[in-house]
């Protein structure tokens, strides 16, 4: 399993990593080197949060307000997600 | 920006339903390169530089292909630096949305080059090392110094903040070397490393005689990388392109003939794969006449192994017929003389035994010398 990441730290996501809608599908794309993948929604909320300005913190801050769904469970899953791409080198979090 | 023109489907309309997008292309920019290596993957006969594509039709195949649904690009050659517009290209990939993969010897490019080339936008570097060290790597481009270049190259890259590849070809002359390469990429800093056996078609066939490794070779190999993999989870990603002379089934060549991607010549060609202009009377449609969509659509090149109407009786009643495709068309082509045939690397074809004594022929030979990849006929005037 990978370590918890500080909440006050500021993830963006690693050069040669990019996120976009594919039109041509209709569907969010998680592009990497030799490597399509295609995140869940809410992977995607996620990850349309991680724009190199919001702390980790104020990503769950947001999606509460958006989603209205419990704090300790969202806290959880976005930090269980980012730490998982963070371990991939495909997140990088500024502390 | 140009909006889509529908393909004019006014006189004869074709039944086919549409097909679905491809995600990746290869765009070969060039047949130009300074190394020689013997299983280059470009056909015998190279486009010469009067023959290329200019700036403005790279940059409208880039937009016809994110329209149609493409992903990923790489930009790939010979080498692609030696176009001077590379970056021009990347700039205008980045704006239609296109993930940007550039496919490069690392040779002769310069700092300020580089860093050019990664303000334009480029989002992954892959270089290639023909050997490990600095010896196999002179002798298998045939260019001396490469590897010194390679090296600082690569540190350039990673100096960037540029995500990094290594690719290794591996065949007999360099195969004992891949616990090397692995190292090698680990050094470097790289975060992925492509081990891919050579691919006998074009060049490569060519040499296949000093190329080919034993079965002993073969299986060593995918001891150690899959070793290695272990050993290197979560640090360094190592995928294989692995042979399938020795093996019990093809490989799935390309996922599907005109099924996940595409390959545009330096000349416009746009094929279902970068070998199969060696499979003789197949109508390969030129982007200098037809949209890409319109290509991938309806090009007979790409329609004639599509989907498994096309497949052989042997194919068509086997449970694997879409996990492989029937294997390569272009090994079935090379070796039972027929790409509609099944690829003699399955075990269920006729010519197994044959193409597993070719293998072996070629592998027990003595060192051999390198037929190098050049340009056969003098350069004719324009
Ligand atoms: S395989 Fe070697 S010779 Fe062929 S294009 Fe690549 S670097 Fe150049
Ligand atoms: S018979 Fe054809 S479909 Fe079946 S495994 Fe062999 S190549 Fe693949």
């Amino acid at each position: 399993m990978a370590p918890a990441l500080a909440p006050a730290g500021i993830p963006r996501l690693a050069r040669g990593v990019r996120l976009r809608h594919d039109e041509a599908r209709g569907q969010w794309v998680l592009l990497a080197p030799e490597r399509v993948l295609h995140p869940d929604p809410v992977a995607v909320e996620i990850l349309r949060r991680v724009d190199g300005a919001r702390t980790i913190d104020a990503i769950v801050d947001d999606l509460i307000l958006a989603f209205a769904i419990d704090r300790e469970r969202v806290a959880g899953d976005v930090d269980a997600f980012l730490a998982n791409l963070a371990l991939k080198g495909m997140v990088e979090v500024a502390t | 920006m140009n909006v889509a023109t529908l393909p004019d489907t006014g006189a004869a309309p074709l039944a086919r339903p549409p097909v679905p997008p491809p995600y990746g292309m290869l765009a070969e920019l060039t047949h130009r390169c300074p190394l020689q290596c013997p299983y280059c993957s470009n056909p015998v006969e190279l486009d010469r530089r009067n023959a290329e594509l200019d700036t403005q039709t790279w940059l409208r195949v880039f937009s016809e292909a994110a329209r149609l649904g493409v992903l990923q690009v790489h930009l790939s050659g010979g080498e692609p630096t030696s176009r001077r517009d590379l970056e021009e290209m990347i700039r205008h990939c980045v704006k239609v949305g296109l993930y940007t993969n550039l496919i490069t010897a690392g040779v002769g490019i310069t700092p300020e080059r580089l860093q050019a080339i990664s303000d334009a936008g480029v989002d992954h570097v892959q270089l290639s090392f023909q050997g490990a060290d600095a010896a196999t790597t002179d002798l298998v481009s045939n260019f001396r110094g490469a590897h010194e270049r390679k090296l600082a190259f690569a540190a350039q890259v990673r100096r960037l903040g540029l995500p990094l590849t290594v690719n290794s070809v591996v065949h007999r002359a360099n195969i004992h070397q891949i616990p090397d390469f692995i190292e090698l990429a680990l050094t470097l800093g790289a975060k992925r490393v492509e081990i891919a056996h050579s691919q006998y078609y074009g060049w490569a066939l060519r040499n296949r005689a000093a190329l080919m490794p034993t079965r002993e070779q073969v299986f060593w190999a995918l001891e150690i990388v899959e070793k290695a993999r272990e050993r290197l989870r979560g640090v360094l990603t190592i995928d294989a392109v692995v042979p399938d002379y020795y093996a019990k089934y093809p490989k799935p060549c390309m996922n599907g003939w005109g099924k996940q991607s595409l390959n545009v010549t330096p000349s416009g060609k746009v094929l279902p794969c970068h070998a199969a202009e060696t499979i003789p009377g197949l109508d390969f449609w030129n982007v200098r006449d037809h949209s890409l969509p319109e290509i991938w659509q309806d090009s007979p090149a790409f329609n004639a192994y599509r989907g498994t109407d096309w497949m052989p009786p042997l194919c068509q009643g086997c449970e694997r017929k879409e996990i492989d495709w029937g294997g390569c068309r272009c090994q079935a082509m090379a070796i039972a003389g027929d790409a509609a045939e099944t690829d003699p690397a399955c075990h269920k074809s006729p010519l197994h035994a044959h193409l597993l004594a070719l293998a072996e022929e070629d592998a027990a030979r003595q060192e051999q010398p390198f037929d190098y990849r050049r340009y056969l006929q003098p350069d004719r005037a324009s």
